[in-house]
């Protein structure tokens, strides 16, 4: 049996938030994942970030591909609706939902088959329209659902669990996102909560193309000493490049950094993104130094995570579009149907 | 010698070079001879390419009002010499050749007219500009055809006027070119043809329109707000017109839109985006042709399974594989109805004109609607981008766009055990929610794998027949609300039957009529829809031979027919054409003959032959 509700039963005193949730509230089936998957980590920072965040989990809708990160959308937030698709193709889902109702906040997971294989297509053209989602990466460099084979993310200096060598080159989803027109682009490490929960509540504050690249070991088959997406790897080469703080709106800013090591980013619903820069000569706010940057990390087998980068210039696919403020699924027929006197009107033109 | 006239009864061809700007001069003359209240049939006959291959406009006219093509062409346009030797053969004997004389042929027929007017010597006498002396070369023909057949000098000015009303110097450069056309002919064949035209009042209350026109306007009618897309010939036009008819029709002061048109990277992502957008609650369809139909199957698979609306418009085009892309064929029956791995079914529209492209697509929304699953619109490319004399179209102000089964935030309040794909009214269609509409009730978990039917993940096959079980059962609820087949039973006792669908009906009707008036009375059925209603089964009853009149090879409706109903395969008698072009009238006549044999055994078949008026 592979559906497993929680219980209901919960600690009479369990924290709320300003909403008058507690975090069971954003909490979904119990997973079946393998005990120790990263995914189940980053399911948990995404329950945490939207508790935190206090969002309504209905006004969120989650849209996922195939494979074991796509599942995962069932392990949180039962109270949203969730559309498990097909294969590589969530992006389309996801565009054609946010077409409809730009008002709720689209939350994609996906793993690096889904989007790094066959899924490259459809997520380099949801970039590019700068659909307003925030579109998480599970990548753990392996098929897990198939038991083991090579994704495309998959670093050309690793092995596999029985010693085969990836001889192929990887694809790095952030440079390709950042090229693209994602305004927010950053890695993070399913190990590492403190760093990844305030990252997803950045991108789900954020309006636009909000990428997030989680490095999530696969316990059960690229957990290796061969491997670099393991535990212990991540670990190791992990280049913290800096430390981000969402301050909401209704706040007060606590947190003072040193002049010119923070950049500050004023959201459009007032809230603000605070970078605290770890490494000095990094503008994540220019396109070609976070080009350059991730680059230079990848040539020396480095994982940079944090923001990578952001563009203070928020835009999403509706502004391009031109579409109407209102919600095209609340629109009724007296706004949609010209009616017959234009019918009569057109009738005419083809005479 | 006494010239025997006929009018409004002939067919006009234009042979020409693509990308030469000939296809507005043709048009004018469809649309002229449309306007003298002549039933005309238009068919583009076109390459795909953009520059310099052979491509053809056939005009036919029928005082009868008849629709389809016919073979037998009265008079050719030939402005073509890569195609004067098949251009010529094709002209009847009697009838006329129009060709441009700058450079004198001898064609070696005898039996026809051949009228040289020395077009391009004209045109750069008249014209110093390059682009314009070839496209003048277009109205100059049309001006000594105009003249020759007869068609109304004013009608076609105030056509050029209405044209370039934007333009007022073309309108004098066209008209200028009209009158060197008109007075070569005037001068050199004073006589006019025998075959003309002549007012008349069989276009009245009708409008000259094509089908992919007519289905964009039935979608923006029925409400569709985002429509996804992948350019394909012959279906490009719907998603344009679509948005053109949107941005005018549903744009506020500050320029946005009530409307989102998305042309998508690949097919694959066409439908996607249809089905999330239907998904969370708004109408939403694609357009698309064969090969657009297969990379969707996969995402068709799970919107049948899923229980989500969609709506897709299929300007079905000659296959297999990209077959003959600027041609028309019927033959995405099979890959329609059965799209997608494992059992799947969808529902099939099959419109015969762009009236029923209109109606059927904004029908295709509330049914899509109501029945949560794809329904498709069959159209095809003669229906889609060749020009249809139809009835004005029609709107009832009170029609409501039928969202069918969802569930509001009120309604949710007062159900508790809220199930996505439970059946609760017994039709098999369940009740579903978009998302974001309640706190706490409501959500679910869309999903390809099997569900229960709470949506919960499940891998017990008894759940999982009781849902495959549930889907057949609202299938069979939508065969008793699609649109019913047209059954004309002129004789009681005809053992003969024709059964066809879509675009040949105008062809067929035809032959009905002339298998009348030749004293053999056969009953007709047009299917409309898939899957069938029980009246189909039940013509077929009556009748001992049906002829299945297809544009495929392989009898794809009489496959449909055989597999869905209990119609004995041996009645369903297939006449089939597939060569790429629209029917005609002869073909299926000659069919009929030819596959019962001889007359007397067609004349006793039909019981009591109607005798010849």
């Amino acid at each position: 049996m592979t559906h497993i509700a929680k219980p209901k039963f919960q600690h009479p005193k369990l924290p709320v938030n300003g909403l008058g949730l507690t975090r069971r509230n954003y909490e979904g089936v119990v997973s079946t994942l393998c005990a120790g998957c990263g995914h189940d980590s980053i399911s948990a920072a995404i329950i945490e970030a939207c508790f935190e965040l206090e969002i309504p989990a209905h006004r969120i809708a989650k849209i996922s591909g195939i494979g074991c990160s796509s599942k995962t959308t069932n392990y949180f937030l039962s109270r949203a609706h969730g559309f498990n698709s097909v294969h590589g193709r969530m992006p389309s889902v996801a565009t054609g939902a946010n077409l409809a109702n730009p008002d709720l906040t689209y939350l994609g997971v996906s793993g690096d088959g889904d989007t790094a294989s066959i899924g490259l297509g459809q997520f380099s053209h949801a970039v590019r329209r700068r659909l307003n989602m925030v579109y998480i990466v599970e990548n753990n460099g392996t098929y897990g659902l198939t038991k083991g084979q090579f994704s495309a993310t998959n670093d050309k200096i690793s092995k596999s669990r029985k010693g085969v060598e990836n001889r192929f080159e990887s694809i790095d989803l952030c440079s390709l996102a950042i090229e693209l027109g994602a305004g927010f682009v950053a890695r993070s490490f399913s190990g590492d909560k403190a760093q990844l929960v305030p990252l997803i509540k950045a991108a789900m504050s954020y309006r636009g193309f909000a990428f997030l690249d989680v490095i999530s070991p696969c316990v059960t088959f690229n957990n290796h000493s061969n491997s670099t997406k393991s535990y212990d790897y991540v670990r190791e080469h992990n280049e913290v490049l800096d430390v981000l703080d969402l301050v909401p709106q209704r706040s007060e800013i606590s947190t003072d950094y040193q002049p010119g090591t923070s950049v500050e980013v004023t959201l459009h619903d007032g809230s603000e993104i605070k970078l605290h820069k770890l490494s000095q000569d990094y503008d994540p706010s220019d396109h070609g130094s976070a080009l350059l940057n991730l680059y230079q990390y990848k040539q020396q087998n480095t994982v940079a995570t944090g923001v990578l980068y952001l563009d203070p210039n928020e835009s999403d696919m509706h502004d391009l579009l031109m579409t109407c403020e209102q919600p095209l699924n609340t629109l009724r027929d007296n706004a949609l149907c010209p009616g017959s006197a234009v019918l009569d009107t057109l009738n005419s033109q083809f005479k | 010698m006494r010239i025997e006239k006929t009018f409004n009864d002939f067919v006009v061809k234009f042979g020409n070079i693509n990308g030469s700007g000939s296809a507005s001069a043709n048009y004018l003359c469809a649309k002229a001879l449309f306007r003298m209240g002549v039933m005309v049939t238009p068919k583009n006959i076109f390459p795909s390419n953009i520059q310099g291959m052979p491509t053809w406009y056939e005009i036919r006219a029928s005082e009868e009002g008849h629709q389809a093509r016919r073979n037998g062409i009265d008079v050719m346009v030939a402005m073509n010499p890569q195609s004067y030797q098949v251009d010529v053969e094709s002209v009847v004997p009697g009838g006329t050749l129009l060709y441009d004389s700058t450079m004198v042929r001898n064609f070696k027929r005898s039996d026809i007219d051949i009228l040289g007017i020395p077009i391009s010597r004209l045109c750069a006498e008249n014209w110093t500009d390059t682009r314009q002396r070839q496209l003048f070369k277009n109205v100059v023909y049309l001006g000594a055809l105009a003249r020759l057949i007869d068609i109304d000098n004013e009608i076609l000015e105030m056509l050029i006027a209405e044209k370039f009303r934007n333009k007022p110097k073309l309108i004098d450069s066209n008209i200028k070119a009209l009158d060197i056309g008109r007075e070569y002919s005037r001068e050199f064949f004073p006589s006019r043809l025998k075959v003309r035209a002549r007012k008349t009042t069989g276009t009245k209350g009708k409008i000259l329109i094509n089908g992919n026109e007519a289905a964009a306007l039935g979608a923006v009618f029925a409400g569709a707000t985002v429509a996804a897309w992948y350019p394909i010939t012959p279906s490009t036009s719907v998603a344009e017109a679509f948005e053109r008819h949107t941005r005018h029709f549903r744009s506020g002061e500050n320029g946005k839109c009530r409307a989102a048109v998305i042309q998508a990277e690949d097919e694959l992502a066409a439908v996607g985006i249809a089905i999330g957008a239907n998904w969370n609650g708004a109408r939403a369809f694609t357009a698309t042709s064969g090969p657009g139909i297969s990379l969707m199957s996969e995402f068709i698979g799970l919107a049948y399974f899923a229980e989500i609306p969609l709506v897709l418009i299929n300007i079905q085009r000659g296959g297999p594989s990209t077959g003959m892309p600027t041609r028309t064929q019927q033959s995405d029956l099979l890959i329609c109805a059965y799209a997608s791995h494992g059992d799947t079914k969808h529902v099939l529209l099959f419109p015969a004109d762009p009236s029923e492209c209109f109606t059927f697509a904004a029908d295709a929304f509330d049914l899509a609607d109501r029945l949560q699953t794809p329904v498709f619109v069959m159209s095809d490319l003669d229906i889609g981008m060749n020009d249809w004399v139809i009835d004005e179209f029609i709107w009832d102000d009170r029609r409501k766009a039928d969202r069918g089964k969802v569930l509001d935030a009120e309604a949710l309040e007062k159900i508790s055990d809220f199930g996505r794909y439970r059946d609760v009214d017994g039709d098999g269609i369940a009740y579903r929610t978009i998302p974001g509409t309640h706190p706490e009730k409501g959500a679910y978990f869309t999903r390809g794998t099997s569900h229960t039917e709470t949506g919960s993940y499940t891998e017990d096959g008894n759940i999982h027949v009781r849902n495959l079980d549930r889907i057949a059962h609202k299938h069979r609820t939508a065969a008793s609300i699609l649109p019913k087949p047209i059954i004309s039973e002129i004789s009681a006792k005809s053992r003969l039957g024709i059964i066809n669908f879509g675009s040949t009906d105008s062809a067929v009707r035809e032959a009905l009529a002339l298998l009348s008036s030749e004293g053999y009375g056969l009953n007709h059925m047009r299917i409309r829809s898939f899957p069938f209603d029980r009246s189909v089964e039940d013509f077929a009853r009556r009748h001992e031979y049906l002829f299945v009149i297809e544009q495929n090879r392989d009898a794809q409706m009489r496959h449909l027919l055989v597999a869905e109903t209990g119609i004995p395969a041996t009645k369903l008698i297939s006449i089939l054409n597939y060569d790429g072009m629209p029917l005609t009238a002869e073909f299926v006549r000659t069919a009929i003959f030819e596959i019962f044999g001889e007359q007397q055994q067609v004349a006793a078949a039909c019981a009591t032959p109607i005798t010849a008026a």
